[in-house]
């Protein structure tokens, strides 16, 4: 006899995980920005041999430097979390979690601190190439541990390049190159290392315009803001296009994380894209045949091509994905959410009756089983599913938030194109209202960056692992309370880290690149 | 003789930029006490290993493998 698994755990369970995760992200997409535009700076001055350059990047590189110490290791609680609160999924992934993580570890450790030493200590020490190239490889090695720990993070959006093992109970890879080379990983990478650029680039021009609110520093503050609206247009360029392909990728994956950033529920042909739209908090379920929206305003067959890149193009709504029944991609006919909890729970009762069957040393049983489970396996989590309902992902929460981010990555565009423009052809040094638009997008942009994780974890709820695992049958069977407890820890520890990094970061802005 | 130096010369490079360090020597600080909460505090008595309660491979499979099969059907 088992009891079941309290809501309130599963709910305190994500609620810690998503806490340590974004106090994460306030790091480390500063990290993989400030790394660029420091190397850039570096680079002019190796290449023009000015002192300005060098006083230039080693203002940045103290920004760097307290970014990179603040949130450190700050990561490491998401693996406490996975050895104690989701200790069934940890076990479940088996070495395909496992071996990315391990790369990160190893890469952070050695390229990270062989090189940050050699930047931060190596002043007038070593040759000024080796520097140049020690603050590059900083920067690289940064951007490669992103790389391992987005690997790992698409593997569970788009579980690819595996097989299922039933006598560990583990998933084993099969395919290396499968899985650390998926387009979702690509796609996820690209999109996040581009947005910590956009936030490297806004802090540079916002802290740039405060030298320049104050009057003070004005050839280093302007020179700043070159480079960082130069970084932060390409970026929000490139990120744009970046996120037609995630979306597109979102569509041929995870339907129901496109539908739900979408509030779209009946499907069709030619589908619209809500350029604007208010959500109906009257809608309760997926059909009781009320309109989504109070009010919205639709771009014509965009989603179509956005997910089919077809302009008459089929895309699902979310009662089509719940219901089934419309073609899919590769011909066949998508199967009704009641089918695919019908089979999960035939390859969960074929995972029991292999075990016991192995037990009892009955192979041929045990054969036969395996047989079953292999061809229900990809529907495997579909078998914890109690009600349809519990598929569809909490669509105001990805709604909005995938708004938030699309709207502020629009806003950067103009932003620093407006930047760039002022520096180069107007007096941008004595226009005070630039100066406070520059320090208030700030904030926006680490808005921005919290909005596109909100859109991806929370958009595919309820998996743990797409199709495979519920979020439900991941966590460990913990007292709610010894979750709270830490949650709350947590909260304490990370905000007095963020005030810490805040405090000590004015501080050296103040004191400015003469120091 | 020449592994030795670079060794020395490697200690040196860094023991003098410790010495050197301002700033630097705030932020380690803030490194060690947040890595000393980390794993003295946090790790030890908040965090421990779930699955280490089982003691061998076989036990730890054994124990996902029921947890996954029972999850489904709860009041089984």
């Amino acid at each position: 006899m088992l009891e079941s698994i309290d809501p309130s755990l599963i709910d305190w369970s994500r609620a810690q995980f998503a806490l340590t995760a974004m106090y994460h992200w306030l790091f480390v997409p500063l990290t993989l920005g400030l790394a660029l535009i420091m190397a850039i700076m570096e680079t002019l001055y190796y290449k023009t041999g000015k002192e300005f350059w060098k006083k230039t990047a080693k203002f940045w590189m103290k920004l760097f430097g307290i970014n990179f110490a603040i949130g450190i290791a700050t990561g490491i609680i998401l693996e406490f979390e996975f050895g104690t609160n989701w200790s069934n999924y940890s076990w479940f992934v088996g070495d395909i979690f496992g071996a990315p993580l391990a790369i990160e570890g190893i890469l952070a450790f050695f390229m990270e601190s062989t090189f940050i030493a050699v930047m931060f200590f190596g002043w007038n020490k070593v040759g000024k190439g080796f520097h140049l190239a020690s603050t590059w490889l900083t920067g690289i090695g940064a951007t490669f541990s992103a790389w391992w720990i987005l690997v790992a993070n698409a593997w569970m959006q788009n579980p690819i390049g595996m097989e299922f093992n039933p006598d560990t109970v583990r998933n084993e890879m099969m395919d290396f190159f499968a899985v650390a080379f998926s387009p979702v990983a690509l796609s996820k990478f690209l999109h996040s290392v581009l947005s910590g650029w956009i936030l490297g680039a806004i802090l540079v021009v916002g802290i740039s315009a405060w030298f320049l609110l104050k009057k003070r520093d004005r050839e280093f503050a302007i020179a700043s803001m070159k480079i960082g609206a130069i970084v932060g247009l390409v970026s929000s360029l490139l990120v744009a296009w970046t996120g037609d392909s995630s979306a597109y990728l979102v569509a041929q994956t995870q339907p129901m994380k496109l539908a739900a950033m979408e509030g779209y529920y009946n499907g069709q042909q030619g589908a619209p894209l809500e350029a604007v739209g208010f959500l109906n908090p009257d809608k309760k379920s997926y059909n009781d045949n009320i309109y989504p929206f109070i009010v919205d305003i639709k771009m014509p067959r965009l989603l179509s091509f956005l997910a089919t890149r077809n302009l008459n193009g089929y895309v699902p709504g979310i009662k089509n994905i719940i219901d089934g029944g419309y073609k899919l991609k590769d011909g066949t006919i998508a199967l009704p959410a009641s089918d695919k909890i019908a089979m999960g729970k035939t390859a969960i009762s074929a995972l029991s009756a292999y075990r016991a069957a192995m037990k009892a040393g009955n192979r041929n049983d045990a054969m036969f089983c395996r047989e079953i489970l292999k061809s229900n396996i990809q529907y495997l989590g579909y078998g914890y599913i109690k009600d349809v309902n519990d598929l569809i992902p909490n669509v105001p929460l990805t709604f909005y938030a995938f708004r938030i981010m699309v709207i502020l990555g629009g806003y950067f565009i103009l932003f620093f194109a407006v930047v760039l423009f002022m520096a180069y052809k107007k007096n941008l040094a004595e226009m005070k209202w630039m100066h406070w638009v520059a320090m208030l997008t700030i904030p926006l942009g680490y808005i921005a960056g919290q909005a596109g994780w909100v859109v991806a974890e929370v958009g595919r709820q309820p998996w743990a692992i797409q199709d495979m695992l519920p979020i439900s049958a991941s966590i460990s069977k913990l007292d709610v309370g010894s979750v709270q407890t830490t949650f709350f820890i947590f909260l304490l520890l990370f905000t007095v880290m963020l005030i810490a990094e805040i405090r000590i970061m004015l501080r050296e802005i103040k004191k400015g690149p003469e120091a | 003789m020449l592994k030795r130096n670079i060794i020395v010369r490697i200690y040196y490079f860094y023991a003098e930029g410790f010495r050197s360090m301002t700033l630097g020597k705030t932020l380690w600080a803030i490194i060690l006490i947040k890595l000393f909460i980390m794993f003295f505090i946090l790790k030890l008595f908040f965090f421990p290993n779930f699955l280490g309660k089982q003691k061998t491979e076989v036990q730890k499979q054994d124990y996902v493998g029921n947890e996954l099969i029972n999850r489904a059907n709860p009041n089984k």
